[in-house]
């Protein structure tokens, strides 16, 4: 298995170098480093030995991809992009326009992201799967019927409905908890009530649907016939037979998204004035703060790739019939 | 079901028995406090005083750091009065053999202004690190090892503090560090026009200072590095010597930017390695105002929190007509601040930020347009009041008309619209009567605004009130107020400009006019749409060049405009910071301000005498040829003067809107037990809703559970 691993690793460079020069061109076909020095200097009494001085000062005064006044391999080397991105493959991610030390503040910033994305995915996870079980239970009921055309009802219902109708009901009518905010320790705690309920509410359609799918499609199978022939009772085959095995593609899709928990969720974060990773990108968007943007993506992406070989090594703990080569 | 509902009950009178409220964003501990609390809705950029250019970071600096000067905070109109400087300064002029001549002499003979600045002695920083010595007398923390460094998180790791006396080199090194090219200052530039020496001085420091390495960069003492400009006369005084006459620079002598620094906080901040941890002063600020930062974390809050080495500063004792019985003259006398702290919460998006000022939890708010409707209502008369709702609350409105402007600009430059041209004149001034910037404010403003007359808006000297203030070309004096002039003038003087019914009499087609916006997204389009309907008026086809504002920017600086939109929030109160967005020199093209491109060499003569004379019938007569000769000239259309709307809770006191000063903080004065009791009456925790749903899903389990037990025990088919 290891060598498979390294050989997945092997294989992520590539992509994480496509990944990054995407991102480059596409920041720089809207932003020049002009426009990012004016946004860094503020829009008045703003000069062009001004502008120059700061572009000199962050590194942004060579060419973007081709150097064609440079000599041999400075050619390449000597760019932005090159200067820009060879450190972030050492996990290096320098500092922000701004000046703050970029790793410093991920840091930080990746545990709010985490209490809001971790309980969303426990609690989600268990009420969407407990849900799911009871529909297939009641299977060809009203309840069947009265759930799925809710779930389909949950899922038409846009993210930023959930968001707001929670901080109108919660927060505003009802007065349980803060409508926004955020705060260090377990003063946190008050906060987090409303956006987890918001994300686990709001992830109900998707994910009990999906299970259900699941659920039904193991209900069906010969070895749930047997089991029910052997006289064991429905609530029995569901949990320890039907459960088990639909577990399969429910935790590996779990793992795969597992790492791009650190990463935040970007109207939540906004919505509710929680100081995550999200927030920390959309932010650096609308600043035009490249040597954020570039460390983000780069990071979502590592992630990603990380998220996809977890799964597979999931495949292998949970289905002994997988083996990785 | 007789236990649920009980519970229920007994939940609800729980929940409203004394506790304090479930949904109060504040530790408990903070009850009672004189805390005010307060949002931001984005992260301040710099908090260092010689980058910092922007009115939120200013919310925050500006209660920290002292200039010299400040504006009176009751007196209209706008007033500079001594801060920690003796008195205002007065400017000495010198002739170029340093020979001194007699005020009001030919501004031409001026070479050189002198400002004499003494500062009040006994005035000290707030605590800091970088002040704390050790028994020898050696600074503590000025040559930390990178081990040492490495292990700070924050500035507050460095546990000992100190504090020092303020000096006149503390402003001398400030106005050194604005010429340091490594800080970027935004008015560097600026300065180097005015301040003797300004530009040598900084091109010797970049000459001097080490190179940065790793985005670091060494501290540079600047103290023994002298320049003409500014000069240290003894421990309390200095002076700053101007080429030629800049009557305006006192104005600056109020803005953050001449505020003292300290040398020993950049000896501390600029060790190597700490930038890396992020301990800087743009983020660590270090003065000796009313407040210091006691947290900053932007990301989430910011506070402020009492300076315990504050001089000390008295509440005004005088204001203008009317604020006595507004009792705003009540603390006459009453020392500085009243608060102890100022909590200010990151709240980026306005539903929450509105709700949780309704709910009591932020002392006071703007209005947004999402809100407009539940908070403010019309009269008869078109006054702005309160609702219902909001009057029952307690809540006051306070309204000011901004010192700022927002036009239409006429490239000119531009070959059909720009230009010296009787018919291009004529055709600016039918477009400057075709928009109805009245409908706009209603429409786009909630009414918000009022219509401009000229490029002074009204607060400024040199703005004319009433029929002597109004803008003849385009508004008539009808019944006690201006009328916008009839669409058939306008189109009359498009006739007259050769565009009969809006065409082009080279082609026959409809004239074709291209405008640049910079507001492309949707919210911006309800607006495009409204500006080419103004231009159909007179059958001109507006084609709209929809673009993000790098584009719009760099097409200003280009020239390659035609008609935009763009406006300017003054620096200062006075008419020369707004007709130098006329000034020829000026130009955008040119690298300047003046994004009309509009050059007219009798305003320009006008500008350069009414920019050095004080305010004074002189000088107003001057305005006043200037404001015709733009007028008739219509390089822009004066769009409006925004309003700003701000709401207040019962619990806050002294507040008067003032568009200048930003130090108002210390002004305010709170009842915080009023505010907890409103608190705790507006929020009660409301659960029976709560117990319903809980009841509603054990009432629909019943039949399923029946379901479910008949399934198990029925026979298989």
């Amino acid at each position: 298995m290891s060598g498979y691993i390294i050989r997945r690793l092997l294989y992520a460079l590539p992509i994480l170098i496509g990944v990054n020069l995407i991102t480059f061109v596409l920041f720089f076909v809207v932003n020049s480093p002009d426009d990012m020095a004016r946004m860094q200097l503020g829009d008045k009494r703003i000069t062009e030995e001004a502008v120059s001085a700061w572009k000199a000062d962050h590194g942004y005064d060579r060419p973007l991809l081709y150097n064609a006044e440079a000599e041999g391999t400075a050619k390449l080397t000597d760019t932005i992009f090159f200067q820009k991105s060879v450190k972030l493959f050492a996990f290096d991610f320098g500092s922000s326009d701004s000046g703050r030390d970029i790793g410093y503040d991920i840091s930080q910033r990746m545990w709010p992201s985490l209490a809001i994305a971790l309980p969303v995915l426990l609690v989600g996870l268990a009420i969407n799967i407990s849900y799911a079980l009871m529909i297939v239970f009641f299977r060809a009921t009203y309840i069947d019927v009265g759930s799925v055309v809710l779930l389909v009802a949950m899922m038409s219902i846009s993210g930023l409905f959930y968001i707001i109708g929670g901080q109108f009901l919660v927060g505003k009518l009802l007065h349980l908890v803060p409508i926004s905010g955020y705060d260090t320790g377990l003063d946190a705690a008050k906060f987090l009530v409303l956006p987890v309920i918001v994300g686990v509410v709001g992830g109900i359609g998707t994910g009990t649907r999906l299970y259900r799918t699941f659920f039904l499609e193991e209900a069906n199978r010969d070895y749930v016939r047997t089991a029910r022939a052997k006289g064991l009772r429905e609530r029995t085959v569901l949990s320890r037979h039907v459960l088990r095995n639909a577990l399969i593609p429910i935790l590996t899709g779990v793992v795969a998204v597992l790492p791009l928990l650190f990463m935040g969720a970007l109207i939540t974060e906004s919505f509710f004035g929680v100081p995550g990773l999200g927030s920390y990108t959309i932010d650096a968007i609308n600043r035009q703060d490249f040597a954020i943007v570039r460390a983000m993506v780069f990071l979502g992406s590592v992630l990603y790739i990380l998220g996809l070989i977890l799964t597979d090594i999931s495949y292998t703990m949970v289905d002994p019939r997988v083996r990785l080569s | 079901m007789r236990l649920l509902v009980g519970l229920m009950a007994m939940a609800s009178l729980l929940a409203g028995c004394g506790s304090p409220p479930w949904n109060n964003p504040y530790p408990d501990q903070q009850a009672g406090g004189k805390i005010l609390y307060g949002a931001f809705t984005e992260r301040p950029k710099h908090l260092d005083p010689v980058r910092s250019y922007s009115a939120p970071e200013y919310a925050f600096l500006a209660q920290i750091y002292e200039p010299p000067l400040q504006y009176h905070f009751l007196k209209r109109p706008y007033t500079l009065v001594p801060l920690t400087a003796e008195a205002s300064p007065e400017a000495v002029h010198l002739d170029a053999d340093g020979r001194l001549l007699p005020q009001g002499v030919d501004p031409e003979r001026i070479a050189v202004s002198e400002y004499l600045i003494r500062i009040r002695p006994g005035i000290r920083y707030q605590p800091h690190p970088a002040f704390a010595k050790g028994a020898d007398g050696a600074y503590l923390y000025h040559a930390l090892s990178r081990n040492e460094i490495a292990r700070l998180d924050t500035l507050a790791d460095l546990p000992k503090t100190d504090t020092r006396e303020l000096t006149a080199e503390d402003y001398v090194y400030q106005i050194k560090r604005l010429a340091a090219p490594w800080l970027h200052s935004p008015i560097a530039g600026l300065m180097g026009e005015h301040i003797l020496g300004f530009e040598e001085f900084s091109e010797r420091l970049q000459d001097v200072a080490p190179a940065s390495g790793s985005g670091e960069r060494a501290f540079v003492d600047l103290r023994p590095l002298d320049f003409p400009g500014v000069e240290v006369v003894d421990r309390y005084s200095y002076k700053v010597r101007l080429e030629g006459p800049y009557p305006q620079f006192v104005y600056w002598l109020a803005m953050p930017f001449f505020s003292p620094m300290p040398w020993e906080a950049e000896a501390l901040t600029n060790q190597p390695g700490m930038r890396a941890n992020n301990i800087t002063l743009d983020w660590y600020p270090v003065g000796t105002g009313p407040f210091m930062l006691a947290e900053n974390n932007p990301n989430m809050r910011m506070v402020l929190a009492r300076n315990p080495n504050f001089h000390g500063e008295a509440y005004p004792s005088e204001g203008m007509p009317g604020d006595r019985e507004a009792g705003l003259l009540a603390d006459a006398g009453q020392p500085l601040p009243f608060i102890d702290r100022a909590v200010y919460s990151l709240e980026k998006e306005s539903i929450p930020y509105w709700n949780k000022f309704l709910q009591g939890y932020y002392d006071s708010s703007g209005i947004s347009s999402d809100a407009f409707d539940q908070a403010v209502q019309f009269d008869a008369a078109g006054q702005a009041g309160l609702t219902e709702e909001m009057r029952a609350k307690g809540i006051g409105l306070r309204t000011a008309v901004e010192t700022s402007v927002w036009y239409m600009g006429f490239n000119m430059e531009d070959e059909l619209i720009g230009g010296d041209s009787e018919r291009a004149r004529l055709l600016r001034r039918a477009i400057s009567i075709a928009v109805d910037f009245g409908e706009y404010i209603s429409i786009f403003a909630n009414g918000r605004g009022m219509e401009g007359q000229g490029p002074v808006p009204p607060g400024i000297f040199g703005h004319r009130d009433g029929e002597a203030g109004i803008n003849p070309y385009v508004f008539d004096w009808q019944r006690g107020r201006p009328r916008r002039k009839a669409i058939d003038e306008a189109k009359a003087l498009l006739t007259q400009a050769g565009y009969r019914d809006g065409r082009d009499p080279a082609t026959g087609r409809p004239l074709s006019i291209y405008y640049e916006a910079m507001d492309a997204g949707p919210d911006g389009k309800a607006r495009l749409n409204w500006i080419r309907k103004q231009f159909a008026k007179l059958g001109i086809e507006l084609i709209v060049r929809a673009t993000d504002f790098n584009r719009f920017q760099e097409k200003m600086r280009k020239g390659t405009a035609q008609v935009f939109m763009w406006g300017w929030n003054a620096d200062y109160p006075d008419p020369e910071n707004f007709f130098f967005l006329l000034y020829g020199p000026n130009r955008k093209t040119a690298g300047g301000e003046n994004a009309a491109n509009y050059a007219n060499p009798e305003f320009d003569r006008l500008f350069e005498a009414m920019k050095n004379l004080p305010d004074g019938a002189e000088r107003q007569a001057i305005i006043d040829r200037m404001t015709e000769i733009v007028r008739r000239d219509a390089p822009w259309s004066f769009g409006f003067y925004p309003e700003s709307y701000s709401l207040r809770h019962q619990w806050v006191a002294n507040v008067k809107p003032n568009l200048m000063a930003n130090n108002t903080l210390k002004y305010l004065r709170l009842e915080p037990d009023l505010r907890e009791r409103m608190r705790a009456e507006w929020n009660p925790p409301i659960l029976w809703p709560v117990f319903g749903i809980v009841a509603v899903l054990v009432m629909g389990a019943v039949p399923a559970v029946v379901i479910a037990r008949r399934r198990e025990r029925s026979a298989a088919l």
